[in-house]
């Protein structure tokens, strides 16, 4: 994209009725040290967050790094926080402040930065990979898979997740932890656990794969003290807490915890 | 919170809102009822006024319990028990909430501050979650569900008898019945509204396709498990008002306005 479509309307629109001017403060700076930096800058009506951080690129900071993709909410992209609120810029009204209130834009703290509001965040692309796939049933060929809609429905709403990370990192298990990244998958990737265990089609229980038992003993669920905050920042309203993590613990419990399930099991020898 | 790759903010947290107002809130709700039960809970008097009996005291399982005609007197301690006989039903509904996947969030928060709110740095050095004793009997939840069925069903009861006069004739009602009504109501919703009984109804399920009222069912307590929060207050509060109810007819401050 030569020049973003946010900043020719900014020139375009200098001056325009309705237009006032904001205080932002935008953190400068990369993993060797950086600081707040502040700017006046002007808002026009309907803008959002990811307009001004544009219209700084434009008009006062033009190596201000910010990444952005759709500016609609769907790549998950433009992830930072606002006033220390991790939220998507491009998803942030400006509406929402007052206009006489200093906005603070940092980046993901959770996460290493490369510079200004742009982070790396490979930890999620490491954990996603710990994560077995799914598992295709062997008597069926791609293709054959017949599921019914109400054996589908509850895994859907985690489909819906937009991988923008701000679960991963509003979560206090690693972000004020550090040192648990290595055992914490974190919401995001224990929520894809879930989805996978209550496929109606996913063979792993049958090649010996437990996603019960790993996603306590390899995946850190045990870490999650369902604070629910992955579940207040995410931009996709999806129930991580409710759906995911709290029914996947239940499940662990099933496995590791509860001699009656156990027993009823073998006694049985299925699972549903 | 700092590692030396992120981004240096040496601030706990910019937030501006007032983050702080829920989790201390939390936390005031939380011990105004550990203080009132406390004391209710030790006091061991003026929790039966025929026919009501204090949820608190209800079912009564040791020997030194008022007399409640046709009510909830079940002896399985025997009169070797001195203490105030609550103490030893009140471990259930103690043991429920708990390990409540709700209240865990809310002293977690409020009195432990890990954290105490998004994304505001939490102060402990060290996390361990419910990986490790004690949190991670946590994971026992589903077993105080199935006592907090228990004790509820024996409030339904308790309810039941309430619709009784003074002098244990049926087919009557007082004001004390509508206090005992709404609580029951409550404590039924909070308690089928658990994400253990979520689970346990229809969660643990692969193909809801094979099990239609399993399905049913599950859905029914996912609409309730939405009010989750909302239903933990309502019962604590009620449950908190119909034994202060019972404390104000017992100790003669109050009289049950009867309906008919």
């Amino acid at each position: 994209m030569s020049e973003p479509q946010a900043v020719q309307d900014g020139k375009e629109q200098s001056g325009q009725a309705g237009a006032y001017q904001a205080h932002f403060r935008v953190w400068r700076g990369d993993a060797d040290g950086g600081e707040l930096a502040d700017f006046q800058v002007e808002v026009h009506e309907g803008e959002v967050v990811l307009d001004i951080i544009h219209r700084l690129q434009a008009t006062q900071t033009p190596d201000l790094a910010v990444r952005w993709n759709c500016k609609a909410g769907k790549c998950g992209s433009c992830s930072a926080e606002i006033n220390g609120r991790p939220r998507l810029m491009c998803m942030t009204r400006m509406s929402v402040f007052d206009r006489t209130e200093t906005i603070t834009v940092t980046p993901m703290r959770a996460f290493p930065v490369v510079r200004d509001l742009v982070t790396d965040v490979s930890f999620n692309y490491a954990k996603a990979r710990e994560i077995p796939s799914f598992v295709p049933p062997a008597e069926l060929a791609p293709g054959e898979y017949r599921m019914k809609q109400e054996d589908v429905g509850r895994s859907q709403e985690f489909r819906k997740c937009i991988e923008c990370f701000l679960c991963q990192d509003t979560c206090h298990v690693v972000r004020d932890h550090e040192e648990n990244k290595a055992a914490f998958a974190g919401p995001r990737f224990l929520m894809r656990i879930a989805e996978l265990d209550m496929h109606p089609l996913d063979a792993a229980p049958e090649s010996g794969i437990d996603r019960k038992g790993s996603a306590q003993d390899d995946h850190g669920l045990g870490y999650c003290n369902i604070t629910k905050c992955c579940t207040e920042v995410c931009p996709e309203n999806i129930k991580i807490t409710d759906n995911a993590l709290i029914p996947l613990k239940e499940r662990a419990a099933d496995r590791k915890y509860d001699p009656l399930v156990w027993l009823g099991n073998k006694i049985r020898r299925r699972t549903e | 919170m700092h590692s030396a790759a992120r981004a240096a903010i040496p601030a706990r947290h910019l937030r501006t809102d007032r983050w702080w107002l829920a989790p201390a809130a939390t936390a005031a709700g939380l011990l105004a009822f550990i203080v009132y039960s406390t004391w209710r809970a030790f006091a061991n008097a003026d929790y039966y006024h025929a026919p009501y009996v204090s949820p608190f005291y209800s079912p009564c399982l040791a020997e030194n319990c008022h007399t409640m005609r046709g009510g909830p007197n079940w002896e399985i301690f025997g009169s070797w028990w001195g203490l105030s006989p609550a103490l030893l039903i009140l471990i259930f509904p103690l043991g429920f909430r708990l390990t409540c996947y709700y209240y865990r969030k809310a002293y977690y928060r409020g009195f432990w501050a890990s954290p105490p709110a998004c994304a505001v740095a939490e102060p402990h050095k060290k996390y361990t979650g419910e990986t490790r004793f004690p949190l991670i009997l946590q994971n026992i939840h589903r077993y105080f569900f199935y006592f907090a069925v228990l004790v509820a069903g024996v409030l339904t009861y308790d309810t039941a008898l309430t619709f009784r006069d003074e002098h244990y004739h049926w087919g009557h009602m007082g004001l004390g019945s509508l206090v005992f009504l709404v609580n029951i109501v409550l404590i039924w919703a909070y308690t089928v509204s658990c994400h253990s009984c979520r689970h346990i109804v229809g969660g643990r399920l692969r193909h809801f396709s094979k099990h239609p009222v399993r399905y049913r069912l599950w859905g029914w307590i996912g609409r309730l498990n939405e009010r989750h929060m909302l239903l933990a207050w309502s019962s604590l509060i009620s449950v908190a008002l119909a034994d202060f109810y019972v404390f104000l007819l017992a100790s003669g401050a109050f009289e049950d306005p009867r309906f008919f």
